[in-house]
């Protein structure tokens, strides 16, 4: 199935310049969120591996919203959320800065 | 001053290039913090650790003085696989000497020690001292637990090296980091009981200088005390002689005369300004056997500056010039061993960092 993911124009040099990036997702199980990740790392591994750290955590000072709703807040399940064929996955910079 | 000095300036909010007619340029890799920045003459080549608010840390690189910059594709500098640790900034970058021209060594948060055998363009996690068994009880400081200190023994710079740890201290390898020893004889631990003020290790060691003339000699600025060793870490003597306050972060050692070191001392870690709202640097001439201080040039009155431990260098010329800045945005140089200090810049974001070179 395909799902689309919009990327944060600071990442877009890591996805050929491209704000939306659709994604095969494939693997074992019930399509996930960290599925998108683990298929988007295939074609834009700089996107990944600045939107989740070195443990394959999402930093925590990123968002990842799935169809409009935040991974990490209320019932959802930060990596493990499920997404359909056609979902959009956004990938933002939180409201914070230093 | 003249017009062939390079000084870098890592803050808060990205990274400066200050020449020497004070021609500021920047800010480079806007928006990140650079808790460390470094100057390659091998390859004339800036290296930058720089960390994204929000997207992570990796070292950056120059060849051209600034104006064009190289980022790896991936981080380039993180923990391996099974380690579960994730990096939180770099606090040292250190090009070893001409007879390893591709090395370099970073020291980052959480504690532990990089090398890059391709000139920082990637970088391997230095196992043997992950692997030291004191390492999984180091504690951060107020600043994180950091390996902030990285120095090569002119002697035998591919084996022998000296670390240090806030907060863990003092560690030395003579084999090129596959083993390595705490060397903290003598530095108090003020903040542990009465009875465990000299531990083996846990020191919150604020940074370390070599004597340019004695390989063996190194000044020590601890977290409360200011320190010499004359047996190349080995041991420590208080060298506190005659300044405000043995709190401090920085010291560096005057590139060509021996027996001669700088610091800024700090009232405490809980006044993190300079004693007597008075902004002077402190000289030794005599490996701190007494310590003078150079005022000319700085701000005397109502000056509450913080230097950390990064911000104050020297170009390592001859004649020296000697660079800091401030958490208050400033940077000052001196040409003359610090009895006079110019102002180079003001109204930075906060200093981090600051490195220089002639070039």
């Amino acid at each position: 199935m395909q799902v689309t993911v919009f990327v944060p124009a600071a990442l877009r040099q890591y996805a050929a310049g491209e704000r939306k990036v659709r994604v095969e997702v494939d693997g074992d199980g019930p399509p996930t969120v960290g599925h998108v990740f683990s298929c988007l790392h295939r074609t834009a591994p700089g996107v990944v591996e600045r939107a989740l750290d070195e443990c394959g955590d999402v930093r925590p000072h990123v968002n990842v919203f799935v169809d409009g709703e935040l991974v990490r807040v209320g019932l959802r399940l930060g990596l493990d959320t499920p997404v359909a064929e056609g979902a959009e996955v956004w990938i933002l910079p939180a409201v914070s800065g230093g | 001053m003249s017009r062939d000095r390079l000084i870098l300036v890592g803050t808060t909010k990205g990274l400066f290039a200050i020449d020497g007619a004070n021609n500021i340029k920047g800010p480079f890799l806007e928006g990140t913090s650079i808790p460390s920045v470094a100057y390659d003459p091998r390859r004339k080549r800036i290296l930058a650790g720089a960390s994204s608010f929000f997207f992570g840390t990796s070292v950056r690189r120059s060849d051209d003085l600034g104006k064009t910059w190289v980022e790896a594709e991936t981080p380039n500098i993180k923990f391996p696989e099974g380690t579960d640790t994730k990096i939180a900034q770099i606090w040292q970058i250190a090009p070893a000497g001409p007879d390893q021209p591709d090395v370099l060594y970073a020291g980052v948060e959480p504690a532990a020690l990089f090398k890059s055998t391709d000139g920082g363009e990637s970088w391997e996690l230095v196992q043997g001292l992950w692997d030291h068994p004191h390492r999984p009880t180091w504690q951060p400081g107020g600043g994180g637990l950091g390996l902030h200190t990285i120095l090569f023994d002119p002697r035998g710079p591919k084996k022998r090296m000296l670390i240090a740890i806030s907060t863990g201290g003092v560690y030395l390898t003579e084999d090129g980091g596959t083993t390595w020893r705490a060397s903290n004889t003598g530095v108090r631990a003020e903040y542990n009981p009465e009875d465990q003020r000299y531990p083996e290790y846990g020191q919150c060691v604020h940074k370390v200088a070599r004597d340019s003339a004695n390989p063996d000699r190194l000044f020590l600025q601890n977290h409360f005390g200011l320190y010499r060793s004359d047996d190349g870490g080995g041991s420590w003597i208080d060298i506190a002689n005659g300044v405000p306050s043995d709190f401090g972060f920085p010291v560096v050692a005057h590139p060509n005369k021996g027996d001669t070191a700088f610091i800024i001392p700090l009232i405490a870690d809980v006044k993190r300004w300079t004693a007597d709202a008075a902004c002077r640097v402190y000289r030794t001439t005599n490996a701190g056997a007494s310590w003078e201080p150079m005022t000319c040039g700085l701000p005397q009155q109502d000056a509450y500056v913080t230097v950390l431990r990064d911000a104050f260098c020297t170009d390592g010329a001859d004649p020296a010039g000697f660079y800091f800045g401030t958490r208050g945005g400033e940077v000052y140089a001196s040409f003359d061993d610090g009895q006079n200090w110019h102002t180079v810049a003001e109204h930075l974001p906060p200093v981090l960092s600051v490195k220089a070179t002639s070039l």
